[in-house]
């Protein structure tokens, strides 16, 4: 909210020459966020004074019209003019040498055409006041005395504050709010702008309109005045007011109702009189399908939409938004104005569903004073009649207003809450100044009132957040609490750190990707299955991403492309996240209530309504690993460094995966491994597709791997091995089998087939060539034997041996090779 | 000692010193104490001799033969030291060549960020608690006492996801970590929610979509704002040194009452500034700077998750990851953090 103090100064007096940072600060200690101080005094400096055009004389020699005109401004002034707006006899402003306009730009006596010029004649813009430009400013007679001050008539010396305010403080949204605020900050006395209003409410006095409230309001007041006249003008203290709180003049009924509201927090509305049918009555849209809004757009009304509505249909969308057919308008003889308090909720609808968010709607969303309606119309009309010259004609209402719930407070409540000691007498302050009322204050527990304003203001913990508040949350002590023994990280959490610092230390770099994904990059991966199940967004920042991923690698790949395009030709990079599938269609939710703590039942029901969302780290690798400088040649990256990490990152969750041949997507169908850990399958690795490769433009042979932290079981506590000193036995094995055989199949019949004395196994050679016959393949292992308790004789080992190329050949088919 | 010894042992030393290296020397050595040399064959004489001129002998010519000896081992250690150090020099190798085979790796400072303040609240008793990041409507937003059609829902702009009747979206905080966390576990509580957060804000020098955010709860007995400070001031030291404190400015927030902006002291002016010199660049002159917001847990969050407010009370903060790191290393555009560029994770290293 936008506002000039000098208004706030109305109802409080603040000590002269209070300066911003002090006000700023009493602001922001009460909770309010101050966005921009403007302090028009430090741009402006007089002499500005207003004077009567008393002569023009038109120059024509120079390219654009040049006017010399004589001003009086309590003396004869003679200025070079370039605007054409103005005749003799006009009130204009002018700064004169010594003056400083906004700029900054200071004004002197200066030759120009040929003359001298002897001050400025100002446009709006010139003088701080808008954005006008289109010629200088002509004042009206009565508001600009020939000779006196223009910096004070026009509030040229301004300090305008601009404040966010919270949800919960609707009141503040309003001079009075703000000035009560800052009367308690200071220790001023605060003038109500309500108890000014002067109320003729005699008895009998009906308006012309009748009202009735069908539902979603619990207070109105239709005020009517007639005799309009259609040319009277807003007085200039208005229309200046206004501006410097970011509103335009329109007309005097609507600039009479904008200051009403700004002033006392309660929002109006203004209707012609004459274009009511019938009665007024506040409902529902529901049958009503249509109206023209005052910016004269046709909308669709919604079923639940809040209307003020006369017989003929709707007038006004509720606290939102006027109608253009009823609106005020410069033929406008009779006016009534609407004053109501409508409920918060169904007004955030209406502006919600028709996307306004008025001045209007967003007063009544935060909760306006419900013993306004009277008094703000009333105000109203009191300016209509004094700049219009209307009649007051009486007024109709309808008040179903509830009285409000005392809430029962324990004073001790602030020191239990805040820390720190809060006396009775300190809270009761603190609860009064924000007008309060408290009964009972000598007993144990009080009953306070809240005041009509603070509808913010229903349980005990309500208040206390006052008092802290009111005695400055700079007070509140610091004190650390005693926190009882933690249990550290959880298994997850310390595997989470020991993968990414693996990964790190191979060389490779962590990066977060978006989960965003476009239909085009699912179907580039050649995703299937559960890997196609993309939860889709409603509302997604790009349409063509509307996707959550299900997977790690087209993320990686995507700001592995970056990086290529930042010059990068070899990368190593990581990423761990969760990913989403929509393996179930998503069910409706269930409905649970707040206010006590759902069943076992619900909380079960609720858990599994949110899908398993399994953390996994994923790697994608292009271009080189090994550079290429004095210790030779380098390498590039290949299907096996991919699967190398992923295999690192399974042992250092604490298992050795097996690893065997599979065909999954994105990866090349011959070069893709599947990791298992106890025969689950955790992950993948291997070179990508050369389909998806040559779609994304990525470097040959680029790799990737995706790990499912979540699929790998934590292992059990590792019991130690006895650490023999007896000699091993070495044997060694070649072997031939078909080159679809591999070596995972061939190495676990080995195993088997050896008992349970072998101690380790180690492929030392893979051979195809010269020897061994087409289609075939040989494997070189080298056996290490072991017993605890003895030394192995050769006869022993050789029978071991024997029996573990038994099991090869029987599984594999495997021969020993000659 | 005779004559003819003496010439022997001059003679032994002669020949040692004058041999230049290892292999001179064993020949040396073989001549002058080998089996035939002179020494040796005076030695064989003494049998030829009496008792006693055998004893007065004997004793001469061990003596020689003991210098001899001496002269040797101590020339030819000389010749092996020297023999080293030339292998040695010659052995060298430029150890100051490049090794970067590979190119270094790098941890996100994202991440190291979250496991410092994860320990710096372990250290503190706490606790880590985590959650999912497509959530339920109602850990998000209704137990937070955020009801369907309250102003605040606005304030946030959340993804939802399809069907919107499904009641899902992408968490718009890690608040729905606390309530899991009230809902499963019973008072005292301590624990701090590390996580990725979504609001549907374009990424922009400030800006992010996808951002991570640390917040705290603190349930248990007598539990007040004080100590909420308390640990807000702790936490503040603890990111970005001694002598920055923090202040708590007046708010709302659905989930706390009392709510309070957190703000700590400017790092780069210390609040230093005169309203004469309000130029500094980091808090525009105010002295303070945006952390984070806090507060009371609000009775009403309190109630949806069956904590008993006779016994127990709370608090709860939090903070914006990205925020913090901006601040704590002179980040000036939220994209280099979200980009992905290897430069920028790599000049922070693999743990730091």
């Amino acid at each position: 909210m936008k506002f000039p103090i000098s208004w706030v100064c109305e109802f409080v007096k603040l000590p002269k020459g209070l300066d911003s940072d002090s006000i700023t600060q009493a602001l922001v200690g009460a909770g309010f966020e101050v966005e921009g101080v403007q302090n028009l005094a430090q741009e402006i400096n007089g002499p500005i004074k207003f004077g009567k055009v008393i002569s023009i004389e038109e120059i024509t020699e120079y390219k654009k019209p040049i006017r010399w005109v004589s001003v009086d401004v309590g003396e004869i002034r003679n200025v070079i003019c370039g605007a054409q707006n103005f005749k003799v006899g006009d009130h204009v402003v002018v700064a004169l040498p010594g003056a400083l306009l906004p700029g900054p730009f200071p004004i002197t006596a200066r030759e120009t055409y040929g003359r001298t010029s002897d001050g400025m004649i100002c446009s709006a813009r010139e003088l701080g006041m808008g954005d006008d430009h289109s010629g200088i400013l002509v004042m009206d007679e009565e508001d600009s005395p020939i000779g006196s001050d223009a910096i004070a008539a026009l509030g040229l010396d301004e300090m305008i504050f601009d404040v966010a305010i919270n949800p919960d403080r609707g009141y503040a949204m309003s001079i009075r709010g703000i000035a009560r605020e800052l009367a308690i900050a200071f220790k001023l006395d605060f003038q109500d702008p309500v108890s000014l209003v002067e109320v003729n409410d005699t008895k009998g006095q009906s308006g012309p309109v009748k009202v009735a409230i069908k539902e979603g309001a619990d207070r109105i007041h239709l005020r009517s005045v007639s005799e309009v006249n259609p040319d009277a003008k807003s007085p200039l203290w208005m229309v200046r007011r206004l501006q410097m709180c970011g509103m335009r003049s329109i007309s005097i009924a609507v600039d009479v109702t904008n200051y009403v509201m700004i002033e006392l927090g309660q929002p109006l509305h203004a209707f012609d009189s004459d274009r009511i049918k019938g009665s007024i009555t506040v409902r529902l849209a529901k049958e009503i399908k249509t109206i023209k809004t005052l910016d004269e757009q046709d909308r669709e009304l919604f079923a639940e939409n809040l209307l003020i509505a006369d017989d003929s249909g709707a007038l006004a969308i509720a606290g939102t938004m006027g109608g253009f057919e009823s609106e005020v308008t410069s033929k406008t003889k009779a006016i009534t104005i609407e004053a109501a308090h409508f409920d918060p909720v169904l007004i955030a609808k209406n502006a919600r569903s028709h996307k306004l968010s008025t001045e209007a709607s967003r007063r009544f969303e935060r909760g306006v004073d419900p013993l306004l309606t009277h008094i703000a119309s009333m105000r109203a009309v009191n300016l209509l009649v004094e700049y219009t010259g209307a009649k007051y004609i009486g007024f109709n209402s309808v008040d179903n207003l509830q009285p409000t719930q005392k809430i029962e407070f324990d004073p001790q409540a602030p020191s239990k809450v805040i820390g720190g000691n809060y006396s009775n007498e300190v809270v009761s302050t603190a609860l009064l100044a924000i007008g309060c009322e408290i009964s009972d204050s000598k007993k144990e527990l009080w009953q306070v009132t809240r005041p009509s304003w603070r509808p913010d203001l229903n349980v005990s913990i309500d208040l206390v957040e006052e008092v802290a508040r009111l005695n400055g949350y700079e007070n509140i002590p610091s004190i650390l609490p005693a926190s009882p023994l933690s249990r550290g990280l959880t298994p997850a959490q310390r595997r989470r750190r020991r993968v990414v610092q693996l990964l790190a230390n191979r060389g490779l770099t962590e990066v977060q990707s978006y989960p965003f994904v476009s239909a085009e990059t699912i179907s580039i991966m050649g995703f299937t299955g559960d890997r196609a199940k993309a939860y889709r967004l409603a509302n997604p920042i790009s349409e063509q991403e509307p996707f959550l991923r299900t997977h790690l690698v087209p993320g990686l790949i995507q700001t592995g492309v970056k990086n290529f395009s930042r010059g990068v030709r070899s990368l190593g990079i990581f990423e761990i996240g969760n990913i989403y599938r929509a393996i179930n269609e998503p069910s409706n939710s269930p409905v649970i209530g707040v206010d006590s703590k759902p069943s076992a039942e619900e909380i079960a029901k609720l858990l599994a309504h949110v899908p398993k969302q399994p953390l996994c780290i994923g790697g994608f690798f292009a271009g080189a690993i090994e550079r290429e400088s004095w210790w030779g040649k380098g390498r590039n990256f290949d299907w096996s460094d991919a699967t190398e990490a992923a295999v690192e990152v399974v042992r250092s969750c604490g298992w050795e995966p097996t690893i065997h041949a599979s065909d999954f997507a994105p990866w090349h169908p011959g070069r893709c491994a599947e990791l298992r850990v106890n025969g689950t399958m955790v992950g993948h690795s291997g070179e990508l597709h050369p389909r998806v490769i040559s779609a994304l433009g990525l470097p040959e042979r680029a790799g990737a791997f995706m790990v499912n932290l979540d699929a790998i079981p934590y292992p059990e506590s590792v019991k130690a091995k006895t650490i023999t000193t007896m000699v091993p036995t070495i044997q060694d094995i070649a072997l031939i089998v078909k080159s679809e055989v591999v070596l995972t199949d061939l190495t676990a019949a080995l195993i088997q087939g050896a008992g349970e004395l072998l101690e380790k196994i180690e492929l030392f050679d893979r051979y195809q060539g010269a020897g061994v016959p087409e289609g075939q393949v040989s494997f070189a292992f080298t056996l290490t034997f072991r017993a605890a308790d003895r030394t192995l004789t050769a006869e022993e080992v050789s029978g071991y041996r024997a029996s573990a190329i038994e099991s090869a050949n029987k599984a594999c088919g495997a021969v020993l090779r000659s | 000692m005779s004559a003819d010894l003496e010439a022997i042992v001059s003679a032994a030393l002669t020949a040692f010193s004058q041999a230049s290296d290892l292999e001179e020397f064993k020949s040396a050595r073989l001549a002058h104490a080998g089996d035939k040399s002179a020494i040796a064959m005076a030695n064989r004489e003494l049998a030829t001799l009496s008792a006693s001129e055998k004893s007065e002998r004997g004793k001469v010519i061990n003596e020689a033969r003991s210098r001899i000896n001496q002269a040797a081992s101590s020339r030819e250690a000389l010749l092996v030291d020297e023999r080293d150090q030339r292998v040695l020099v010659e052995e060298r190798v430029d150890v100051t060549l490049p090794l970067d085979r590979r190119s270094p790796g790098g941890i996100h400072p994202l991440t190291s960020l979250r496991e410092d303040i994860s320990d710096l609240f372990i250290g503190m008793g706490y606790e880590v608690a985590e959650g999912p990041e497509i959530e339920a409507e109602w850990l998000n937003f209704d137990a937070l006492n955020i009801p369907a059609d309250h102003p605040a829902r606005t304030m946030q702009d959340t993804f939802f996801i399809e069907p919107i009747s499904a009641g899902l979206v992408l968490r718009t905080h890690t608040s729905p970590v606390q309530i899991r966390t009230m809902l499963e576990r019973t008072p005292p509580i301590y624990v701090i929610c590390p996580g990725r957060t979504f609001r549907s804000d374009e990424l922009d020098a400030t800006h992010t979509p996808v951002f991570n955010q640390v917040e705290g709860l603190v349930i248990d007995r007598g539990i007040t704002m004080a100590n909420l400070k308390g640990t807000l001031d702790h936490f503040a030291t603890a990111m970005f040194g001694q002598g920055i404190v923090t202040r708590l400015r007046p708010s709302f927030f659905p989930f706390t009452e009392p709510s309070a902006e957190v703000d700590i002291r400017c790092f780069a002016c210390r609040g230093e500034n005169t309203p004469e010199n309000d130029s500094c660049r980091t808090c525009r002159g105010e002295g303070w700077i945006e952390w984070g917001g806090c507060g009371m847990v609000n009775p009403k969050v309190l109630q949806a998750c069956g904590v008993d407010q006779n016994e127990f009370s709370g608090f709860a903060f939090g903070m914006g990851l990205e925020r913090t790191l901006m601040f704590r290393h002179g980040i000036t555009d939220m994209r280099d953090i979200v980009e992905g560029d290897i430069r920028f994770t790599q000049h922070f290293g693999a743990g730091i």
